[in-house]
């Protein structure tokens, strides 16, 4: 076992998982994410801890995890490159593993210009492959990356985000087969909306047998409206939403938009379920956690599998 | 080159404020090149500068002069600058930072009658290329380690937003970059370059972490060239 974490040992056993998301207050108040974890506990089988996503500052993805494994659940740490130079990481690495945390998603980080303080000055020392091989150096090899050696134990099991929607599109499997390279555990895409270019990006991993070298874990997110769906079409990066299902959505009239996107994304979890190498579903519900437990009995991924 | 934008009028005003005898010093090199500091924007700020005190009753008086490259002693070494340069109360530069540094330290060795005043007209943004009629972009970051001859010749230090090694990140799109619409995405750039070129095998394999100390994370850099001391 590379950590022995429920998310590991589920996926080891050929269980179809389900991650959720989280993300973290615009503070240190605890109920917040005690609250959300409520939700989400039960229904998923770990939880990722957003890290300032968007740039935008909030608690700690490190605190925040220790919260949730305080309220029995199991989180996912994610860490950016954008904020940390590598003595950091390794220091917060350290911290998350006397916390407890099994977990942990290697990330680039959206660039500070989108977020709270675009006047603040990046990091980037080290990029999310490095920081792959980085955390598998530290656990493999026992060593930090100067080569001295770690007091106590290390363990990680070590994920990393993929983006077939972005371009150039014939190279994102390339940079997957790259992050497993490096050394990832499990990979959660960004979310999917377009599944005939994500069938494509599939079929290209699948040929290159990276599924039998990393599990991958299909991202989605409900669309809540007509208005969200376009938003996020036109500014989230990496998202492309077809215009079918946008018409689907507005189909549905007045009212029943959000019961449509529900619907949606339980059709599209089925046929993700069949598409070769998919080892699970990482469900991004955002600021719209109350609905994952409909959302996963809905899917037919009650109850969770217990080890 | 090095590329330079001059500061707004009202930021260089405020910092002559008080001054009567005022030196515009402007550069012939690099930001001649790029029209932020050259002969003619010396005139240019002159004549704004002589405007202004006139419009608010001051009695200043503002010289230019003009030299090759404030960043060597060799054309800084001019009896007339120097002179010049004695006479005024400031020497507005329109030099490159280190030009503005170059020549306060140049000026304040040299004249032993007190501390002589050296500052900046511009803002210097960026080490970049001419890449159109009045247009400039940063090629280069001067990170002491270059990495062209794995990245097709393009630098992703310097033009990817998060200088990866390991790239394109996951917002690229159509070949652009996220932050921005106008900004080409490099590693969309370096792959399809490398790619025509049959040479994707360059960065097929994880790059490692990058050495910074021979960037500015290292520290003040200097180099020395023993062959060439007399």
């Amino acid at each position: 076992m590379k950590s022995g974490s429920n998310l590991e040992r589920l996926l080891e056993k050929g269980e179809f998982v389900i991650t959720g998301e989280l993300g973290p207050p615009k503070g240190p108040d605890v109920e917040v994410v005690k609250e959300k974890a409520a939700m989400l506990k039960g229904n998923v089988d770990a939880v990722n801890i957003t890290d300032n996503q968007t740039a935008i500052v909030r608690m700690s993805s490190i605190a925040a995890c220790k919260i949730l494994i305080e309220e029995g659940l199991e989180p996912t740490m994610q860490m950016v490159a954008r904020d940390r130079n590598r003595i950091a990481m390794m220091s917060d690495l350290f911290g998350a593993a006397a916390f407890g945390i099994k977990n942990m998603l290697c990330l680039s980080g959206d660039h500070q210009s989108f977020g709270s303080h675009p006047e603040a000055k990046n990091v980037f020392d080290i990029d999310s492959i490095q920081m792959i091989h980085m955390v598998k150096t530290m656990r493999d090899e026992h060593k930090v990356i100067c080569g001295e050696e770690i007091e106590g134990d290390f363990k990680m099991f070590i994920g990393a985000a993929s983006n077939p929607f972005a371009d150039p599109f014939w190279y994102r499997v390339h940079r997957l087969a790259k992050k497993v390279e490096a050394g990832v555990d499990f990979i959660q895409t960004q979310c999917i909306y377009d599944m005939k270019r994500f069938r494509d990006f599939m079929k290209q991993a699948v040929d290159m047998g990276l599924h039998e070298k990393c599990k991958i874990l299909a991202g989605v997110t409900p669309l809540k409206s007509v208005g969200m769906a376009r938003y996020m079409a036109a500014n989230v990066s990496g998202i492309i939403i077809p215009e079918e299902t946008i018409e689907r959505l507005r189909g549905a009239g007045k009212g029943n938009v959000a019961a449509e996107g529900i619907k949606i994304l339980c059709e599209q979890i089925q046929e993700l379920r069949e598409i070769e190498g998919i080892a699970g579903i990482h469900l991004m519900a955002i600021e719209w956690e109350h609905k994952v437990p409909e959302i996963v009995k809905m899917a037919g991924l009650l109850p969770r599998p217990k080890l | 080159m090095i590329v330079g934008e001059r500061k707004p009028f009202s930021e260089i005003l405020s910092m002559v404020d008080n001054c009567s005898k005022i030196l515009i010093l402007g550069c012939g090199s690099c930001v001649t090149i790029c029209m932020a500091g050259g002969e003619e924007e010396v005139k240019i700020l002159g004549s704004q500068l002589r405007l202004a005190f006139r419009r608010n009753g001051k009695n200043v008086e503002v010289e230019e002069f003009m030299a090759l490259r404030q960043c060597d002693d060799e054309y800084m070494d001019d009896p007339v600058l120097i002179e010049k340069v004695k006479e005024a109360d400031i020497v507005v530069s329109m030099a490159c930072g280190v030009g503005v540094q170059h020549a306060s330290t140049f000026f304040n060795k040299i004249i032993d009658e007190g501390l002589v005043r050296v500052v900046p007209a511009l803002n210097t943004t960026f080490m970049g290329a001419n890449i159109g009629v009045g247009e400039w972009e940063e090629r280069c970051v001067g990170c002491g380690d270059c990495v062209l001859e794995k990245t097709a010749g393009i630098c992703p230090i310097t033009r990817c937003a998060k200088s990866l090694l390991n790239g394109p990140c996951g917002g690229s799109f159509d070949g652009k970059c996220e932050i921005s619409e106008d900004t080409e995405c490099a590693w969309h750039l370096i792959i399809e370059r490398l790619n025509a070129l049959g040479e994707l095998d360059r960065v097929r394999s994880v790059e490692p972490y990058k050495d910074w100390r021979p960037s500015h994370s290292g520290g003040l850099r200097k180099t020395v060239r023993e062959d060439a001391k007399i």
